[in-house]
């Protein structure tokens, strides 16, 4: 096994599976002689051809459209969006189109595409190169939404994601790109879609995080008998994993970087207050970014979930 | 240093059947009697399927419907030029093209009276699911192109839409990509003027729609869209340069609405009756019949007959549509997604 950043290991899933899969094509801004402006797709060009890694115009609503045409054409195209937050221009391609066409379509037509986009704070970039707007995804019925935490999920998460029959939103976290690396396998394997990872084991509180605040959690919950709960996909999210730790443990703190009113953070609170209320000892507690719009580099420390505001919260259910 | 002349271009319009019922023979495409006959036959089936579609939704038995009415021929002439396995993303107002095509009836009544299912296109055609989102499939059809255009398919792909549809983002998107990678797609617009109440001059302020498609470096043409045989002539010609690896063309089919925009709509609110009756005197179906009795292809009685043909039919898929048994709450589930998720399971039974 290798050591790669998630860098490496997205690029490689992307590679081997084009090598496997003549029916993958990838379409994009700047990703093909530039290879990205992350280098996620590094050397694709040149091993596969101009065929299979398109150099689009600046159309974040026309990638995503066209990707739409091609899956249903019989293609698995890979459509990157640059950054969340230029996603917003394609929202109604992904909305009234990607996630519904079977539906509308009675089967008729499938639409199995990955849009792949870096997301979420911490990288010192302009306005709206760092949202973390997950949730508004989520409440599209149809649409796969997935968000690794590291280089080994990564992969096996993005090989998942484009063998998957619909479509799949794959969310890759800016800040750890280059951050963490791990053993990845060099061959292939796939992470199923809809499952959390247990990250940690513990007894006394669950903490439930996703995407570059798992690793944060990870570095806060040091000392406490936490058990971490990695969502890797949030729609559909694995309610089984959490209602099964948080009965374990009796107490959740939910972790996300993104706003907290309507944040992902209050699907899985309400899911527990539905279904896992008798074995809670404590009240679910949420920690996000307050409800202000994402800030420049000079702020983000003051909006992300800070490791003393984990703490703090992880004291607080401890103490029922 | 003097100025130079970067691009120029000229904006042709194409007419070959005046309103009299008069074709130039010069321009007149291959048709033999049959083939002009059909023309004629899928019209009137167009317009009497359109009528009935708006009686049914006056008594309750169909949704809010979209007419068609005075659209028969870019509908129907641009629909003859296609074959029958193209690929095709249309608009919501495109019934007639769906008739053409050999779209069952029954179907279509299905959709507009609220039944998805109706949306299912049959194995043998390719047409895309009715796209209310104005503009929107117009990206979809890019996207086939660059698959046809991947698999070296002999193929080309036809996106419908209407003139409120150029004044949206992925009108543009779609055309500076198809011109970009000089995709083989055929635009056809059906411009009737009206986008609900907003006349052609309140959507844009170009002298003709078609003149757009040079921005994006490829050719656009308007031509008379009540004309059966310009828009069967048009759209044949972009057909075989899209198939022949020559890129994209853009047609607009001047046309009119002569109906309101839908059902739950009322036009004499914001147009003139003065207009409406001027467009009403332009009917391609009066023009149609008029060329074909002056060739001699068809008399009084005929007509009588090819509507009482027309009407048999749609009677049936009436009768067709008013028997299927109304979708089970289960069917909410069944093409949401390949495999439902545990709690979309829990849902369908019912928790």
């Amino acid at each position: 096994m290798a050591q790669m950043n998630m860098v490496q290991a997205i690029n490689q899933a992307l590679g081997d599976e084009m090598a496997r899969n003549d029916r993958v094509v990838l379409l994009g801004e700047d990703i093909g002689r530039d290879g990205g402006v992350f280098r996620v797709t590094e050397g694709l060009l040149e091993r596969f051809g101009a065929e299979r890694v398109l150099d689009t115009p600046l159309s974040e609503s026309g990638i995503v459209g066209a990707a739409i045409g091609m899956a249903a054409y019989g293609l698995r195209p890979v459509a990157e969006v640059q950054f969340l937050g230029f996603a917003y221009s394609a929202f109604e391609q992904l909305f009234a189109h990607a996630a519904r066409l079977r539906t509308r379509s009675r089967g008729r037509f499938s639409c199995p595409l990955v849009v792949r986009t870096p997301y979420g704070g911490g990288i010192k970039a302009p306005e709206l190169h760092e949202e973390s707007s997950e949730a508004l995804f989520c409440q599209s019925p149809g649409l796969k939404v997935v968000v690794p935490s590291g280089p080994y999920s990564a992969k096996g998460l993005l090989l998942a994601a484009l063998r998957d029959p619909d479509p799949v939103l794959f969310l890759e976290p800016t800040r750890l790109y280059r951050m963490l690396r791990e053993e990845v396998p060099e061959g292939d394997y796939t992470l199923e879609l809809g499952r959390a990872r247990l990250a940690r084991t513990g007894n006394a509180v669950t903490v439930v995080a996703w995407g570059s605040m798992l690793e944060r959690v990870l570095q806060s919950v040091a000392g406490y008998d936490a058990e971490v709960l990695d969502l890797l996909t949030l729609n559909p999210f694995d309610v089984q994993a959490v209602l099964a730790s948080a009965a374990k443990t009796g107490r959740v703190v939910i972790v996300h970087e993104a706003a907290r009113t309507c944040g992902f953070g209050a699907e899985i609170a309400a899911t527990l207050a539905e279904e896992g209320m008798l074995q809670l000892r404590a009240p679910v507690l949420r920690v996000t970014a307050p409800d202000v719009p994402v800030p420049l580099a000079r702020l983000m420390d003051q909006y992300l979930p800070a490791p003393d505001q984990i703490r703090a919260a992880l004291d607080e259910v401890l103490r029922y | 240093m003097p100025e130079e002349i970067l691009a120029s271009f000229q904006v042709k319009r194409l007419s070959i059947l005046d309103e009299t019922g008069k074709a130039d023979d010069a321009l007149m495409p291959r048709l033999s009697e049959a083939e002009l006959r059909r023309m004629h036959e899928a019209m009137v089936l167009a317009r009497i399927f359109d009528e009935r579609a708006v009686a049914l939704q006056r008594e309750g038995r169909l949704g809010t419907y979209p007419p068609i009415r005075g659209q028969e021929a870019a509908q129907i002439g641009s629909a003859l030029a296609l074959s029958a396995s193209e690929w095709v993303f249309p608009s919501f107002r495109e019934m007639g093209v769906h008739l053409t095509l050999g779209y069952p009836a029954a179907q279509l009544l299905q959709y507009w009276a609220g039944d998805e299912r109706g949306q299912k296109a049959p194995e043998r055609l390719n047409i895309f699911p009715f796209c209310v989102a104005v503009a929107s499939q117009i990206p979809h059809a890019v996207g086939a192109a660059l698959a046809v255009r991947y698999r070296h398919d002999p193929a080309a792909v036809v996106a419908y839409f209407g003139d409120g549809a150029t004044s949206k983002g992925d009108f543009h998107e779609g055309f500076n990509m198809a011109g970009v990678f000089r995709l083989p797609l055929v635009f056809i617009c059906q411009n009737n003027q009206w986008a609900i109440s907003i006349p052609l001059k309140g959507q844009t302020a170009s002298a003709s729609l078609a003149q757009k498609a040079f921005a994006y470096g490829f050719e656009g043409v308007q031509v008379d869209g009540n004309d059966p045989f310009a828009v069967y002539s048009a759209t044949r010609r972009a057909l075989d340069q899209a198939r022949s690896g020559g890129g994209p063309t853009f047609i607009e089919c001047l046309t009119y609405r002569m109906a309101d925009h839908t059902t739950a709509d009322d036009a004499g609110r914001y147009r003139l009756p003065e207009e409406v009756a001027l467009w009403q005197a332009r009917d391609p179906i009066l023009r149609m019949e008029r060329y074909l009795s002056g060739r001699g292809l068809l008399s009084e009685q005929a007509v009588l007959e090819v509507r009482q043909r027309a009407t048999s039919i749609v009677d049936a898929a009436v009768r067709e549509m008013e028997a299927l048994p109304p979708p089970a709450a289960a069917e909410l589930f069944e093409t949401t997604v390949a495999n439902l998720s545990p709690r979309q399971a829990a849902q369908r039974r019912g928790r």
